[in-house]
């Protein structure tokens, strides 16, 4: 279980504008390329000095490639990250204000108090 | 010594500054009332004629990261460059950039490590919404030099309430001790209920219109003791997944001190999250 590196690739991606593009328009290929390339890398420090260990658990990565976001709450991904990055992807095709909001809300209506573990 | 001449509590909603632009079709219809509403509370602030503001807020995982997590943390810096790419994208947010006092940071800093608050610092620090916001809706000309201090509401183990309290007291017997003759005023934002990334998200109203209710009967009356015996870690997550933030409403009652009424309160009942505006006045309020 490693929700700090679903946390690390939903802050990533979500600060890059090239990058939420990517992962937009090919969610499978872009977590692979980011597991394989970006995922140790100490966000402060030099490229050089990357860690060694830090990997998906399958149902992490299948969240992430599935663009599933309802699996990544239920992951205990943090809340902020994965709304926040989903509108940057998806708002854009509203045909009403809030349309997508408030659809992640209902996709999200069968989890109850208390919430999965948020904690890293 | 320097002057505390008011204490603002405030949320800080990032669809102001596009809801207040906004023109035409754009304008959406609680707009106008909501200009209004922070207008006035503006003037609460412009009366009491601050020359420097501190300001306390919570970065949203801009700068602070989980591989290096402050828990409360000042800025000291000259300047402090604001506003990030998804807060442009997802609010229509501008950049901006605000002076820093840097004196009264190092000042906080010092004295606060001496009090028993282990701070963080950092020297070139870019701020976010929390601390924007409220320069847009209570100093839009962005004239003042703040000291910005971050706390932690958002990335677990968070510090309990009361510490949140405590640290809210120390700022005060700081600003308070400050060798200076500048008039200071110190603004906090938070939230109410809220949820965010979360089903009740984005609903007609606050998830939960009667914690909001409670919040602001225990800020308006200065009740720090009743709103730490009804709020822990674990009863946030009760009202709304994003509520921790009502933490920095704790901080702002202890600033204000224990019983001190709001000598203004106001409320907006918006979609998504109740907007709560407190001024107190330490001195008296001004004429």
């Amino acid at each position: 279980m490693s929700r700090y590196l679903l946390n690390k690739f939903l802050f990533t991606v979500d600060r890059d504008p090239d990058l939420v593009e990517r992962y937009r328009d090919d969610p499978q290929g872009t977590v692979a390329w980011w597991e394989a390339n970006e995922a140790n890398r100490i966000l402060a420090c030099h490229i050089g000095e990357s860690s060694t260990w830090l990997a998906f658990a399958d149902d992490e990565r299948a969240a992430l490639a599935g663009h599933d976001y309802p699996a990544l709450f239920a992951l205990g991904a943090h809340p902020f990250l994965t709304l926040t990055l989903f509108i940057a992807m998806f708002e854009r095709d509203n045909s009403e204000p809030l349309e997508f909001q408030k659809e992640y809300a209902r996709k999200l209506a069968h989890m109850s108090l208390p919430y999965p573990d948020i904690a890293t | 010594m320097a002057e505390l001449v008011a204490v603002i509590a405030s949320t800080h909603h990032p669809f102001y500054h596009r809801a207040s632009t906004a023109t035409g079709e754009d304008r959406p219809p609680f707009a106008d009332e909501w200009v209004r509403k922070v207008e006035a509370f503006r003037e609460t602030l412009t009366k009491a004629r601050p020359d420097v503001l501190v300001m306390v807020g919570s970065d949203h995982f801009h700068q602070l990261w989980l591989d290096n997590m402050p828990q409360f943390l000042v800025g000291k810096a000259p300047f402090y460059d604001a506003n990030w790419y998804n807060e442009e994208r997802e609010f229509g947010l501008p950049r901006m950039v605000m002076k820093g006092q840097e004196d009264l940071s190092d000042y906080v800093l010092r004295e606060g490590l001496d009090a028993g608050f282990d701070l963080a610092f950092s020297n070139e620090l870019r701020i976010d919404h929390s601390i924007t916001c409220p320069i847009i809706t209570l100093r839009p000309q962005n004239d003042l030099p703040i000291v910005p201090i971050y706390t932690n509401i958002f990335a677990p183990p968070l510090p309990r309430p009361k510490r949140f309290v405590q640290l809210g007291q120390t700022i005060r017997q700081l600003v308070e001790s400050w060798p200076s003759d500048q008039r200071v005023a110190v603004i906090g934002t938070g939230h109410l209920s809220l949820e965010l990334g979360g089903p009740r998200q984005f609903g007609p109203h606050g998830p939960d219109p009667e914690f909001d209710r409670k919040a602001v009967e225990w800020i308006s009356t200065g009740d720090i003791e009743g709103c730490c015996g009804n709020v822990t870690l674990d009863s946030l997550h009760l009202p709304g997944n994003a509520t921790h933030g009502f933490m920095d409403f704790m901080l702002m009652m202890g600033v204000a001190g224990e019983g001190q009424k709001a000598d203004y309160v106001d409320t907006y009942d918006l979609f998504h999250t109740m907007e709560a505006y407190f001024t107190w006045y330490p001195k008296g309020a001004p004429a």
